[in-house]
């Protein structure tokens, strides 16, 4: 059995049958196949599946939608094209395209249509309205480092603000744990959509994140027993990763030779092992340039990638170093003021990213925000505009789809409009980019998931049952 | 102190500011109250707006602000929010904070004296076409009094047009603990408070002589409810479930306050009820996830309550977004109000609430001219305020945002 293959099943993905065929992957992405089940002559519960997604496509009826504006994150605006979408997979976009028998027919002139919007930090069901202390799930701030913690043990799947993330278009989401600690644990990608069970929403074949935190949060919240300061938390990561080399190597040295007794488990430096393997994508929260400039010398001592700095308020400062470290600048669009380290936070922070050739994520990281990220990422590429840093529709589109599919490890599979890629679609009023456009219909890998002008297609969770009001204007 | 209290409490007008005559032209001009006039012109002189209309006289000596082809709007009046005192906020290791007072009933303190004019969330407001705000108190049953203020100028006194707005109450779950932990001890306990302050009204001389029972706060506090009592000074209660706006609408039975309401996330359930008693009602349009202080929010109560017939103004509650008004405002449109009446959402409805109708809020002559000439639609992602007048003076398009940007604008440093 190879390395990679065991480390696979380390990182608790390796589940028969559940990955979907995809599409050649970005050069960058990990690869995340399924691996075959390890032998071993002993017991090793490392080695068995590791809370498997159980999510299945529902077949649905082609679609195609004509006539409209389309916004494929990948290439050109397209105005009056029309998009084909067969069991579950986009067949053809363009102006000429070919309809499979018994597709349901959209008008969509005046519309426009885009990839479903993908948001990479978002708290849904680790911090579920109505955000009671019984439900707030999402920070073990027991202690700094929790490397152990996965927030797929906290999602609750009837939290009642994911319809309305529905609503606003939002098909995936990476559920992070908190900023409490400088080691937060493994987040999870989902696909949106109505079900019983985290499992059944996890997004096949997506690698797990690690969430980090710099600065304010991590030496507020654990000034008591440390760290206190902002080297005290540079001395807590390093402490962490220098353990998990330790620990890495000692299960390398076992996988390749798995006939003596394994190593003793341990859950947090099984997680960072896999961390520098490679294998598990790190999402940084980190506000101030000079502290991504440190965590960046600090992957490079121990030999990993950061996929992206989450919240990158000053990330225009050091749009440069971001652009040629290609890590992910995952940021609000104006957020500021809220702490110290969000003091220097302006408008113009995604514009100016984009202009220096980073990749730009327009995030939520809140239930409000999730249901409007269109308009978060318009406002963002306004706001350049009116200050002479020119974006475009094509890019602002990015900002939102794939490019936080790239953060995931998932843009192979979803994020643009291409044949072959997952039916990951929204059905917009009009301009996603103007204040006044709705979502009119959002599909989940095919599946309608939402229709404004259809009840039946308004996903209720069993909280929202005989308490709440829709929550979903007409 | 003393001084600069009675100092604040006279200043109910605005302060004349010396400036030139200046006419913006050319524009369509949407007064905030109602009226639309293309190619219409807005003449400020002295703080003041003189004229405005399609076919008026541009003085000879006026500075010319040619418009045309943009949209001419009043300053925007932002109804409740903490612009002025609060910039970190709990929660970061650091506050930045003046709007709070230990203790769950601060009828007696006043915002305004804490207002920090070179805060730097003015500019920022500023650039957002915001010129006005309700600047509130915060925490508590009784957290003190609100200060209507314009967002230009170097003292505390240039700012306030009124340091007594309102005195803000709050009936949600915040405020349970000065009840005993249940909402009908809130409101005893506020009934008492009103009680004893009509009782010490009568009674000066007794309680000064120390013939009288314990009363339910501090004289202070009793004195500084009595404009509340005699509907000198609007009541503005925060409050979101239907059973709480309904606890505010009896308090206002028994007592006969001005109530403005705020918040009132479940406000379109009872939104006939709200018109037939003629209360305002100030709300966040974007509030819409479900808590146990308001399950039944959505996203067009604003819609919902002006169809019934509410004066309804648009505020951005959330501290990191009080900039966001305008975007409010038109995700408000967005659930089906007319643009005019999101308009005057956030102009002339929150200034005929707060009874300042007749300096602010509308583009009419003899108003304060507060200004605004927008690039496009005011509610479109795409438009920004390209000129913005507080008190008949262009303020400066910057903020530190604006000097960070520019500073940062080429990396080679």
């Amino acid at each position: 059995m190879s390395h990679r293959s065991s480390a696979m099943v380390l990182m608790g993905i390796a589940v028969a049958g559940c990955a979907p065929a995809r599409p050649p992957a970005a050069a960058s992405t990990p690869k995340v196949d399924s691996a075959p089940a390890a032998r071993t002559p002993v017991p090793v519960s490392a080695l068995r599946p590791q809370y498997p997604s159980t999510y299945k496509r529902r077949p649905s009826a082609p679609v195609v939608i004509r006539n409209a504006t389309i916004l494929t994150a990948v290439g050109e605006e397209l105005p009056r094209a029309s998009i084909v979408f067969a069991d579950g997979k986009v067949e053809a976009v363009g102006e000429a395209v070919s309809v499979p028998e018994g597709a349901v027919e959209i008008d969509g002139t005046g519309k426009f249509v885009t990839p479903g919007i993908i948001d990479d930090h978002s708290h849904l069901g680790v911090y579920a309205a109505p955000a009671t202390a019984a439900e707030a799930d999402g920070n073990e701030a027991s202690q700094a480092v929790t490397a152990d913690v996965w927030a797929e043990h906290s999602f609750w799947p009837q939290d009642p603000q994911i319809p309305l993330a529905i609503a606003g278009g939002v098909t995936v989401i990476q559920v992070l744990p908190g900023s409490a600690n400088l080691i937060g644990g493994r987040t999870v990608t989902l696909r949106l959509l109505p079900a019983r069970t985290v499992q059944e929403l996890k997004f096949p074949g997506a690698p797990y994140g690690l969430k980090m935190a710099c600065g304010e949060n991590p030496k507020r919240l654990h000034a008591q027993t440390g760290p206190s300061t902002r080297m005290g938390n540079m001395a807590g990561y390093r402490r962490a990763f220098a353990n998990a080399e330790r620990y890495r190597r000692d299960w390398d040295r076992w996988l390749a030779r798995p006939d003596s007794t394994p190593p003793g488990r341990d859950l947090e430096l099984e997680t960072l092992a896999e961390v520098l393997r490679g294998n598990i994508l790190v999402q940084v929260h980190c506000y101030r340039a000079d502290e991504m400039a440190q965590m960046l010398d600090l992957a490079r001592e121990f030999g990993f990638r950061i996929r992206a700095f989450h919240h990158a308020v000053e990330g225009y400062k050091i749009a440069d170093l971001l652009a040629a470290a290609d890590v992910a600048s995952s940021v609000w669009f104006d957020w500021w003021g809220i702490k110290m380290e969000a003091l220097d936070g302006i408008p113009e922070n995604a514009a100016l990213l984009q202009r220096a050739g980073a990749r730009v994520i327009i995030h939520s990281d809140s239930e409000h925000t999730i249901q409007r990220l269109n308009q978060e990422a318009g406002r963002a590429m306004y706001a350049g505009i009116n200050a002479g840093l020119p974006v475009t529709r094509e890019q602002a589109i990015r900002w939102i789809t794939i490019n936080p599919a790239w953060a995931l490890g998932i843009d192979g599979v979803t994020g643009s409009l291409e044949p072959g890629k997952s039916a990951d679609v929204v059905l917009w009023s009009g301009d996603p980019f103007s204040v006044y456009a709705k979502a009119e219909r959002v599909y989940n890998e095919g599946r309608l998931v939402f229709d404004r002008n259809d009840p039946a297609h308004q996903m209720q969770t069993d909280f929202n049952l005989g308490i709440t009001a829709p929550g979903i204007d007409p | 102190m003393k001084r600069v209290l009675v100092l604040l409490g006279m200043l109910g007008s605005i302060a004349p500011a010396r400036a030139q005559t200046i006419a913006i032209t050319g524009g369509t001009v949407h007064t905030g109250s109602g009226q639309t006039i293309p190619n219409g012109t807005v003449v400020l002189r002295d703080g003041k707006i003189v004229a405005v209309g399609s076919g008026v006289g541009i003085p000879a000596d006026a500075e010319r602000i040619d418009a045309t082809g943009k949209w001419v709007t009043p300053g925007l009046f932002h109804g409740y929010s903490t612009i002025g005192t609060t910039l970190f906020l709990s929660g970061s290791v650091d506050k930045v904070q003046e709007n709070r007072r230990a203790g769950d009933i601060s009828a007696s303190f006043r915002v305004a004296e804490g207002i920090d004019p070179a805060i730097m969330t003015i500019p920022v407001a500023r650039l957002e076409g915001i010129t006005t705000t309700v600047t509130v108190p915060e925490g508590g049953l009784i957290p003190g009094q609100a200060a209507l203020i314009d967002l230009a100028g170097e003292r505390i006194d240039d700012l306030v047009v009124n340091p007594g707005i309102a005195m803000v109450a709050v009936l949600t779950e915040s405020s349970k603990p000065a009840g005993g932990g249940s909402r009908a001890g809130v409101l005893e306990r506020l009934r008492l408070l009103f009680r004893d302050a009509r009782e010490y009204a009568k009674r000066r001389p007794d309680f000064r002589s120390a013939r009288i029972q314990p009363l339910a706060a501090p004289a202070s506090e009793l004195e500084a409810l009595l404009p509340v009592l005699d509907g000198r000074q609007p009541l503005l209660v925060a409050a979101n479930r239907r059973s709480d706006i309904e606890s505010a609408l009896r308090l206002k039975r028994e007592f006969g306050f001005r109530l403005i309401l705020t918040g009132a996330l479940e406000g379109w359930t009872i939104a006939d009820q709200l018109a037939r008693n003629g209360v305002p009602v100030g709300l966040a349009p974007l509030a819409n996830v479900p808590s146990f202080d308001a399950p039944r929010a959505r996203l067009d109560n604003a819609t919902l309550l002006r169809k019934a017939g509410v004066a309804v103004f648009i505020i951005q509650s959330d501290h990191a977004h009080y900039r966001d008004l305008r975007q409010a405002a038109g995700n408000a449109v967005r659930s089906g109000m007319s643009w005019e009446d999101a308009l005057a959402a956030v102009t002339s409805v929150p200034a005929s609430v707060f009874d300042v109708a007749d300096s602010h809020g509308s583009l009419r002559p003899g108003r304060v001219a507060n200004v605004v000439v927008w690039s496009g639609d005011p509610f479109e992602l795409s438009s920004q305020a390209e000129h913005v007048f507080i008190h008949g003076r262009e303020v400066p398009r910057t903020s530190r945002q604006t000097e960070l940007r520019e500073r940062y604008r080429t990396l080679n440093r």
